[in-house]
């Protein structure tokens, strides 16, 4: 059985989104989270504002409110932090629901819920919208050096033949009525994991001859296709902009 | 004719002082193709890596087209040496095939409309023009090989280097890689443990048993020979017989 491919968050039905070249996608992807990041946490109706144009551009990138809502569901295991911020602290606390919490916690947890919230918003229509390859050429034109996208390419790459290997071993061992209940019956788990390790290294070895064997000698070779133009960068950074200028005036309404 | 691959007393041995190859000679003329067998651990996987240098530090010279393997040489002699790897997977890393392509001539400093050439002509080659833009994990393992293939044809070699190059394919793969092989007309050394194949595709076969060269013959009077095969743990499969086989491969051909 194959491993589910890397990318399965891209969206097939091409919106207008999708043909914008990756690296002003990128950037403005960037920029609009960085401005999301500097609003203040007391601007509730910033994030408002940020909500509704993230949940425009999802419409304009052909996602269901249905599949932008079960991506979101990514977060939850990053949020347990957030939401067990109220309870502990110092400070003035406020009743609510009959429980007694932080202020200041509270404030905390929302800062962080509502702007990773946002943040994996922005993330998911570009994901949605661009091929992991598209990605990489992408931080390749905004100067990212070659060695770091060279990894993530080969990241992208062997994660489907890993996450394989990885359930071939799992079948293997359960053809043997390996079914382990407590924690002291996964040692084959363990010895499991650090065989894979084992063979992913002599498999990166065997890579770097192949590609020394083609003329390598550190330097990745460039990608080739033409830059983004000037009207593709005004439109995609339109809404860094409109990011900015909330941001902006979110700290002017509390002066 | 002129020999493309020029092997003389080629010896080898691991840093832990395993013996890898002890004393290798042979060559290879334009337009061969020429089998190595020889049982696990014969050392025929090392003598690949010396081929193109990425081995070396032993005794004896390599020549490919005259040039010796040698360090200020080695990025003519593996545009020369093509070898396909025995796992597409460990060959193929680009994002996209058309990346993978161009890899090799894109490291020899190819850009622009001539690298484009190189990209099209070795997809084309295979067939595989098609899959041009498609990430090579989602190709079938088939296609993946025809592409590895691809990606060392793009940099024009003098010879092409076969690591196991039937293992894993289903029957009708197998047989459209050996028609492949065969259209391509080039100098080929192809190491196998798949008899029959040796004997479709290479007229020529070396044995390889512990490091050295245990017979240098046609390959239907290797296969013929059940002494010699039998000594260097070779074994063909049930039902096979060289003798007729191999007169019919001699008659196609």
């Amino acid at each position: 059985m194959k491993a589910a491919h890397a990318h399965s968050f891209y969206v097939h039905e091409q919106g207008r989104l999708h043909c914008l070249p990756p690296e002003c996608k990128l950037a403005a992807a960037l920029l609009f989270i960085l401005a999301v990041v500097a609003t203040p946490r007391e601007a509730f109706w910033a994030f408002g504002v940020y909500a509704l144009l993230v949940l425009s551009l999802s419409r304009v990138a052909n996602i269901s409110f249905g599949a932008f809502g079960r991506r979101l569901t990514l977060e939850i295991p990053f949020l347990a932090f957030a939401f067990l911020m109220p309870f502990f602290g110092t400070g003035s606390q406020v009743e609510v629901l009959g429980i007694s919490l932080y202020r200041e916690g509270l404030w905390a947890g929302w800062n962080i819920v509502v702007k990773g919230t946002l943040g994996l918003g922005t993330s998911i229509v570009l994901a949605a919208t661009t091929q992991v390859p598209e990605m990489l050429v992408g931080m390749e034109r905004l100067k990212v050096p070659r060695t770091f996208t060279a990894i993530g390419g080969f990241m992208v790459r062997y994660m489907d033949l890993i996450a394989s290997d990885l359930h071939r071993m799992k079948v293997a061992r359960e053809s043997r009525c390996y079914d382990p209940r407590w924690i002291w019956q996964a040692r084959a788990v363990a010895v499991g994991a650090a065989s894979l390790f084992i063979r992913s290294y002599e498999r990166g070895e065997r890579v770097f001859m192949a590609m020394v064997s083609r003329g390598y000698e550190g330097n990745m070779p460039g990608a080739g296709a033409p830059i983004a133009l000037r009207s593709q960068w005004a439109m995609c950074l339109v809404l860094p902009c409109a990011g900015a200028l909330v941001a902006v005036s979110a700290w002017w309404g509390l002066r | 004719m002129s020999s493309v691959l020029k092997v003389r007393n080629l010896g080898f041995a691991y840093p832990d002082g395993h013996p890898a190859l002890a004393d290798v000679n042979f060559a290879v003329e334009a337009g061969e193709r020429v089998a190595v067998l020889g049982p696990n651990g014969a050392g025929k996987t090392t003598l690949v890596l010396h081929l193109n240098g990425v081995l070396s530090g032993g005794s004896g010279q390599v020549e490919v087209s005259g040039l010796k393997v040698a360090k200020p040489n080695l990025k003519e002699v593996r545009r020369r040496v093509g070898i396909v790897f025995q796992d597409p997977d460990d060959q193929l890393f680009m994002s996209t095939v058309w990346e993978d392509v161009a890899f090799g001539p894109a490291n020899l400093g190819l850009r622009g409309e001539e690298l484009s050439m190189r990209v099209k002509t070795a997809l084309a080659a295979v067939g595989m023009e098609h899959v041009a833009d498609r990430p090579p994990h989602h190709l079938s393992f088939g296609q993946r090989r025809r592409v590895a293939m691809a990606t060392v044809l793009s940099m024009h070699p003098d010879i092409l280097v076969f690591d196991e190059p039937s293992s894993n394919l289903d029957p009708a793969a197998r047989r459209e890689l050996a028609e492949l092989i065969l259209s391509l007309g080039l100098t080929t050394l192809l190491v196998t443990h798949d008899l029959p194949y040796a004997l479709q595709l290479c007229p020529r076969s070396l044995v390889m048993n512990a490091g050295s060269i245990a017979a240098d013959a046609p390959t239907a009077s290797v296969l013929s020979n059940g002494e010699l095969m039998a000594a260097n743990r070779l074994e063909l499969p049930f039902g096979f017989d060289p003798a007729t086989t191999g007169s019919s491969v001699r008659s196609r051909a």
